[in-house]
């Protein structure tokens, strides 16, 4: 428990808290009378609006899209389903510079529904709002159809026996178990569009703010500490409390319902509905979610004989001192260290919170682990600046910043994913092995750990693919020239020139490809009992 | 929370990295006076040959940080400057050099070949040195304006004429250079009371924002790379006078003639300054890399790299650019102090009449 604490209050808290203070302090006294300012302007309030309900209609509409989604993940049989569910968690992982400019290509100009319809969405909320359905259609799919894969499709049965209708069968048995998964996916969509910052700037244009772009904007560009600092807090609370919302249904999910294996319950469709409904999704699935990312490739492909990848490999461009080519292994490199970090810090958080004397207070840390998803990464990234400036704590200039704040997305993961498997182990087996005299480190190490090897390796593979195209923390920390995929993409795309932006696409599909490849190896390791990513 | 009590932690976490990361590391441990830093922005390019050699002769190492986009980096810079990450910024522009001055952030220093800087880009005071120049200017498509038989316009009242409308896309002035540049120009050409009557027409007629360069020029502008692929509709895009010699070097094959040109009565100079970071740690080596930057060989380097003009007497400007993208003949210019003064309310009663 040490060691998580220690991490999050050296590498987040004290950070976040030394940026807060010397935007709130001035000539050595706090200044608090700027929260009142800051948020009786008019343009502030308006900001807290837009973002509150954009991020509620984004979750209704990525819950409507999705849940039929995660029905036909969950119940249905088909072939290539692994690849799918890998394939629609892309999205998830990969950074918005890199997806945004492909999502106009379905929404904007020129794109599908302009040219079926005349229909050009860019610009306009609605391109907000789907692009966040885009994002976020893994969060449901793996969350609420994880959870629906598992359970006894007998009752539903036994209810039909008994005379209700299917409507009511489903209403009344099904519902209601899964209301809980449903809950906690609406959650974290909800914390994931509520503090959006890439869909925003680049599908919304200047007009739209949420939270997360102002503090962007007044960090960074018109260098408002105060205002920053305001804003901060108040989507620190906001953010503390879904959490908060989030823990209390996760737990309560997790104690109440008996499990079989997703393998028993999928089933080949049958009948005209029902064939209906899976092509339904597919299609769905293929023009939300494969369009965007298929226009990437196509447009990486764009030149003879594969000319941007071959331009990738050399150095002469002047964007870099090194060939782009070398940003992979740069990426890699970063990841693998990120992942380590991630692994042992979550993983210590997940045993410690699993421990059945923990308290209250390290059960609240569970959500606590969490806020790191919700804080803005300017935020982070300027408060390293000043935070981490003392030697032996000079990191400012270190290459371990790089995976440390990789890390500080990648833990979350890791403990939601480790938390159910470990809390699922019969406290019993530790109790008889400690009664035989085992230490509690080979207790771990010879009935946890065999038990919750494959939870581990799931773990470290989806922190490594969010730590690959992890973008935020990662630009904003000063380093020398060896950039990380995202970052080189950014580059590329901030030159005039076909070969840049060619070899932009290129490195996106690089990334693409990257991801997908962890992730499906995530699949092929997938258990009944991991958590909801 | 007491930190000490967690050094032994961070080592321990810094070793399980180190042995998964172990080629990348940067190595922070050199004897201060032989390594000298440059803090700058991400758009910092030099030929590796022309560093090694300052390293050579001068006997120190040069570690570059590359801090995010000119705003972001000076904007870092300013937060720890009692403390700062290295010897000395390059990068601050003349819209931002009074945030940096105002601050203090630089120490007094006049660099060698000082006297051989051009008149036109000396500032008042020795606290900082120019090393580059660029224009924001107008770029058009060549091919839509002869496909469409319009000539391009030639300079900031043909934008608000009726045969321009819906063709022009920008970038918001408060968080783009581009987009303030451009501002900034327009300023200076209508006056303090004029420039918000001429962003009214231009509104009027259609002019579309952006929040970015990028989005701009590779979503919007249909003479880029992107665009063209994006079927872009805006053929006018603020962006820079070395734009389309970047249209010509980066492609393969390489055209006769650069697809995009330069609005020539539409540019407003940016000019980028070094200086040595107040609290330095070594300053000697901070001034020894000033000197550099404004030497011949790194000034005749630095286009190519960085797509920048240089601003020393004598030094040779590249074929490309002066064949696709010479610099504009007589761009707006505006004094830093009066910049300084306006910026914030121009950008905010901007913003009030163009995005809201």
């Amino acid at each position: 428990m040490v060691l998580p604490v220690a991490f999050f209050g050296l590498f987040f808290a004290w950070p976040v808290a030394a940026i807060v203070a010397r935007g709130l302090k001035a000539d050595g006294s706090w200044q608090f009378g700027r929260i009142t300012d800051v948020l009786a302007q008019s343009d502030i309030r308006h900001v807290l609006w837009f973002t509150t309900w954009q991020a509620l209609a984004s979750t209704a509409l990525t819950l409507a899209v999705a849940l039929p989604g995660a029905y036909v993940f969950a119940r249905y049989d088909f072939p290539g389903k692994q690849i799918l569910r890998a394939v629609v968690t892309v999205p998830f992982v990969l950074p918005t510079v890199v997806v945004g400019t492909a999502f106009l290509a379905l929404v904007g100009r020129g794109g599908l529904l302009d040219e079926l319809w005349g229909v050009r969405l860019d610009t306009t909320v609605w391109a907000i709002l789907l692009a966040h359905v885009f994002f976020n259609y893994a969060v449901v799919v793996r969350t609420v159809g994880g959870l629906w894969g598992q359970m006894d499709p007998r009752q539903e049965e036994a209810a039909r026996m008994l005379g209700a209708s299917s409507w009511r069968a489903w209403r009344k048995v099904t519902l209601p178990a899964l209301a809980p998964a449903v809950a906690a996916a609406a959650l974290m969509v909800f914390l994931f569009t509520f503090t959006s910052f890439g869909v925003v700037q680049i599908l919304g244009g200047p007009t739209f703010s949420t939270l997360e772009v102002e503090i962007y904007r007044q960090t960074s560009e018109i260098f408002d500490l105060g205002t920053a600092a305001v804003l901060t807090l108040v989507q620190f609370v906001a953010v503390g409390a879904i959490l908060a919302v989030h823990a209390w249904t996760v737990r309560r999910r997790e104690s109440v319902l008996r499990l079989v294996a997703p393998e028993t319950t999928a089933r080949r469709p049958r009948g005209a509905g029902q064939w209906a409904l899976l092509a339904g999704v597919l299609a769905t699935i293929a023009v939300l979610l494969v369009l965007p990312l298929a226009v990437l490739v196509q447009r990486s492909l764009d030149a003879p004989d594969f000319g941007y990848y071959r331009a990738l490999t050399s150095a002469d461009g002047g964007v870099f001192l090194v060939p782009p080519i070398e940003a992979i292994g740069n990426s890699l490199e970063y990841a693998v260290a990120a992942t380590a970090i991630a692994v042992l810090i979550g993983g210590l958080a997940a045993a410690a919170l699993t421990r059945r004397d923990a308290g209250r207070f390290v059960r609240g840390f569970d959500a606590l682990l969490m806020l790191p998803l919700g804080v803005s990464a300017v935020t982070v990234g300027f408060g390293f600046l000043i935070a981490l400036d003392e030697p032996p704590l000079d990191l400012r200039a270190s290459w371990i910043l790089v995976p440390l704040a990789q890390a500080l997305v990648g833990v979350p993961f890791v403990v939601r994913t480790m938390l159910p498997v470990l809390r699922a182990v019969d406290q019993r087996l530790r109790e008889a092995a400690a009664v035989l005299g085992a230490s509690p480190w080979r207790v771990w190490r010879e009935v946890d750990l065999p038990l919750v090897r494959r939870a581990l390796l799931i773990a470290a593979g989806f922190a490594f693919a969010v730590s690959l195209g992890e973008f935020g923390a990662t630009v904003f920390i000063a380093r020398p020239d060896n950039p990380t995929l995202p970052v080189a993409v950014a580059r590329l795309l901030g030159r005039a020139g076909d070969l840049n932006y060619g070899q932009a696409m290129a490195l996106s599909t690089i990334l693409m490809v990257v991801c997908a490849v962890a992730l499906l190896v995530l699949e092929r390791l997938r258990t009944d009992r991991t958590g909801e990513f | 929370m007491s930190s000490k009590k967690y050094f032994a932690v961070v080592v321990g976490l810094g070793l399980v990295a180190l042995s998964a990361c172990g080629s990348s590391d940067e190595g922070g441990s050199q004897s201060e006076s032989k390594t000298v830093t440059l803090v700058s922005h991400n758009s910092w390019a030099v030929s590796k040959g022309v560093l090694a050699a300052f390293e050579k002769e001068s006997g120190y190492k040069v570690k570059v940080l590359e801090d995010g986009d000119a705003g972001q980096a000076v904007n870092k810079a300013i937060l720890t400057k009692d403390n700062p990450q290295g010897d000395v910024f390059f990068g601050v522009d003349n819209t931002l050099l009074s945030r940096a001055l105002d601050n203090g952030l630089f120490q007094s220093y006049e660099a060698k070949g000082a006297d051989t800087i051009k008149a036109g880009y000396r500032v008042d005071g020795d606290k900082v040195t120019p090393i580059d120049t660029g224009d924001i200017c107008l770029n058009y498509d060549k091919a839509w304006f002869s496909e469409h038989k319009l000539q391009p316009p030639t300079s900031y009242d043909d934008l608000v004429k009726p045969a321009y409308k819906d063709l022009l896309v920008t970038e918001n002035a408060s968080t783009s250079s581009p987009g303030l540049g451009f501002l900034l120009g327009t300023a200076a050409k209508y006056g303090d009371d004029g420039w918000e009557a001429y962003w009214t027409k231009l509104k009027a007629n259609g002019v579309k924002v952006v929040d970015g360069w990028e989005q701009a020029y590779n979503e919007e502008f249909s003479g880029s790379a992107g665009g063209k692929k994006a079927k872009a509709d805006r053929p006018l895009v603020v962006s820079y006078a070395s734009s389309p010699p970047a249209e010509v070097i980066y492609a393969d094959p390489k055209p006769a003639t650069a697809p995009t040109g330069v609005v020539d009565g539409t540019c407003f100079r940016q000019v980028e300054y070094a200086g040595l970071l107040s609290n330095a740690k070594n300053s000697t080596g901070g001034k020894a890399l000033i000197d550099f930057l404004l030497t011949k060989k790194f000034q005749e380097d630095m286009p190519l790299n960085m797509f920048v003009y240089p601003v020393v007497d004598g030094a040779a400007v590249p074929a490309e650019f002066t064949k696709y993208g010479p610099a504009a003949k007589d761009p707006e210019t505006m004094d830093p102090a009066k910049i300084a003064d306006n910026r914030d309310d121009w950008v905010k009663s901007w913003t009030s009449l163009v995005l809201k």
